[in-house]
């Protein structure tokens, strides 16, 4: 598969020890009315090309503000975060907008697939936004909905799929774009366990071709795919556990 | 993401809600309906104005007896005084520029041919009227000096009063009884269509002047020679208001009007005339205007307002788009895009219906249909133009939400 050789070729064009994400005492501070909401509280963390993290915590620990972070579609309060080597507190909203949809795939937990647009046609929906536009969008496209499962359902709404087969659409439109990040927060949080397990493995498959893949999850069970593991309390990094050697579930 | 891709977006945006979509643009349908309607019915009255200045004879000015004030101290219509052929000569004398003279009695009465028989608009002329009127002769020819001079008994006819006597036979050289005498007829008039006032002036049987005077109007008691009003051709060259003070000076002293008392004639130049009464179009004109101006305002206020729901209802839509990497100015150009393509739903069914409307009345009115490509072009620039005053602030609203703020909303 061509996406790990073209992330061995990322890792071999940077310096190796140059992280993926790089966060570093990173704080998000919101204020409503009289209160202040520390939702995250100096975190540093760094994730390298080509991991497979799991993000976990109680209710309210920061996990989505984090994952906010690290898609770019928010800036820290306080502390540096770098994705893909920049600075994103220093990039403009449009700097930003090439930055997520060159590097990040996103896949949410309702899904957000666009009414009355058909599999196909959400998948296309990120390349509409790529510079240089490529040529072969549906056939890019065509190929992400096959690697999902979904030849078949190409012309179909949304609401003429299931929740997995709506998950595997968003995965498909995530991956479209060929990014060097796949960010699913609670990916699984709306289907059930046997669709979850399908989902999670579609993502260890995507992480061994290089895909970098961070998932925010409640469920251990889900978490277990991960080969890292980072939990989350009050704001604060609170547990870091590597396994190296094991190559997640899907690998038993 | 260019413009096609957004112009799909705003497509398929607005068939999902379809009767919505045509609801708001009720405004830009009436506004642009109107502008077409306006531009089409001032073009249409006034070609239909120019025809009949043009049907009255150009470069003419006509002098009516007595006075232009009602109940002034002019005596009543039998008193005044007519104008004669002595009146006309001295016109045509002493007044430069003068190419053609004629006078100009009016009367109706019935013409009767073998058994048909018809009540028409009759007319005492001298032989130059046709040339002060531009009302050719087609078919045989016009009165001569002489025909004039001694009363000869011819007759021009109209096309209507040949059609109703003749029904599609020669009338040339036959013989009708006008008011019970014989007239032969020597010329057929060219076909003028109807007045300004709806009546049909190819229904007409014209006689020379001394023919036709004491026959179809009464002789008058002042003098012998009445010949009704005097219609007098100028030089293109002429002066008209210049000539027209000239002609009011000779009659002054010619009918003795002291320093200080009003003329009891006038001389008036009927195209002005008609030129005064488009006013009145174009101000029914400038309503219409005002009518499509308002209609296209608040019409683009619906829409801004239906945007700002739409933007609402798809702030999550807005959000997934900003982060599978729309920019900003993406967001605000599908959202132009889609209030542009609303009005410009609008302003297609308003040209519909405003051809529409304008055809109905330009066939209603007799007029030619006018409907100008560039007034159609025109509308639809002013409801695309409500499209991007309006669709601007809803746009530029959606494209500066905060993509995550906008992910989060249920
Ligand atoms: N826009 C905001 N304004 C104010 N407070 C916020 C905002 N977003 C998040 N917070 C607060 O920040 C804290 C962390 O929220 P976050 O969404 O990151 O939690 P989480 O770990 O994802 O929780 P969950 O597992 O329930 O999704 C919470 O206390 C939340 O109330
Ligand atoms: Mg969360």
């Amino acid at each position: 598969m061509d996406l790990s050789s073209r992330a061995d070729e990322v890792i071999a064009a940077r310096p190796s020890s140059k992280p993926l994400i790089e966060a570093r005492d990173v704080s998000k501070i919101y204020t409503v009315g009289e209160q202040t909401v520390r939702a995250l509280d100096g975190v540093s963390l760094s994730i390298q090309l080509g991991e497979f993290v799991a993000i976990m915590g109680p209710s309210g620990s920061g996990k989505s503000t984090m994952m906010n972070l690290i898609g770019a579609l928010d800036v820290p309060t306080k502390g540096a975060m770098e994705l893909d080597g920049r600075n994103i507190a220093t990039l403009s909203s449009d700097a930003l907008a090439d930055l997520r949809n060159r590097t990040i795939g996103f896949v949410f937990q309702q899904f957000n697939l666009l009414a009355r647009t058909s599999a196909l046609r959400q998948v296309m929906l990120p390349l509409l936004y790529a510079h240089p536009r490529p040529a072969d969008a549906e056939a890019m496209a065509r190929h992400r909905l096959e690697q999902v499962g979904l030849k078949d359902r190409m012309d179909h709404y949304p609401s003429q799929l299931s929740g997995g087969q709506q998950q595997r659409v968003a995965i498909a439109r995530a991956l479209v774009n060929n990014p060097k990040l796949l960010l699913a927060d609670e990916p699984t949080g709306a289907l059930d366990s046997k669709t979850s397990e399908e989902i999670m493995a579609l993502f260890c498959t995507l992480n061994t071709e290089g895909i970098t893949v961070v998932v925010v999850t409640h469920e251990p069970d889900v978490a277990e795919y991960a080969k890292r593991r980072v939990l989350f309390r009050d704001g604060h990094v609170v547990e870091d556990i590597s396994q190296p050697g094991f190559m997640g579930r899907a690998a038993e | 993401m260019n413009v096609f891709d957004s112009l799909g977006i705003a497509l398929t945006a607005l068939r999902a809600n379809t009767l919505r979509s045509i609801l708001t643009t009720l405004g830009i349908i009436i506004g642009v309906a109107s502008v077409i309607v306006m531009v089409a019915v001032g073009t249409g009255a006034r070609s239909e104005v120019d025809r009949q200045i043009a049907s009255l004879g150009s470069n003419m000015l006509v002098v009516f007896p007595g006075s232009t004030r009602v109940g002034g101290r002019a005596g009543g219509a039998g008193t005044r005084l007519p104008l004669s052929e002595r009146d006309m000569q001295a016109l045509r004398e002493k007044i430069p520029g003068v190419v053609a003279i004629s006078g100009l009695l009016q009367g109706t009465g019935p013409v009767v041919y073998g058994n048909a028989n018809w009540t028409t608009s009759l007319m005492g002329i001298h032989d130059q009227f046709n040339e002060v009127r531009d009302w050719q002769v087609i078919e045989g020819r016009g009165f001569t000096a002489n025909e004039v001079k001694t009363a000869a008994r011819v007759a021009l006819i109209g096309k209507t009063v040949a059609d109703k006597l003749f029904n599609g036979g020669d009338p040339l050289g036959a013989t009708i009884r006008v008011t019970n005498v014989p007239f032969q007829i020597v010329g057929v008039l060219d076909s003028k269509g109807q007045n300004s006032f709806g009546r049909d002036q190819d229904d007409v049987v014209m006689l020379p002047m001394t023919a036709a005077r004491g026959r179809i109007v009464g002789r008058s008691k002042l003098v012998n020679d009445n010949v009704g009003n005097v219609h007098v051709k100028f030089d293109p060259g002429t002066d008209l208001a210049e000539a027209q003070a000239q002609m009011e000076n000779l009659l002054r002293q010619r009918r003795s009007i002291k320093p200080g008392t009003e003329d009891d004639f006038n001389v008036r130049n009927l195209s002005e005339f008609m030129r005064a009464r488009t006013s009145a179009l174009t101000t029914m004109g400038w309503l219409l205007a005002a009518t499509s101006a308002i209609s296209l305002i608040v019409g683009g206020i619906g829409i801004m307002n239906i945007m700002l729901v739409s933007v609402t209802e798809r702030t999550r839509e807005i959000g997934l788009r900003m982060a599978v990497g729309g920019r900003r100015r993406d967001i605000l150009m599908q959202f132009l895009v889609e209030a542009v393509a609303l009005c410009l739903l609008g302003g297609l069914i308003g040209v519909a219906i405003g051809v529409a409307t304008a055809t109905g009345v330009a066939l209603s009115a007799q007029w030619p249909i006018l409907i100008a490509p560039n007034a159609i072009l025109m509308a639809l620039g002013a409801a695309a133009l409500t499209g991007v005053v309006f669709g601007f602030f809803p746009a530029r609203r959606a494209a500066h939400l905060n993509p995550i703020d906008a992910l989060r909303t249920e």
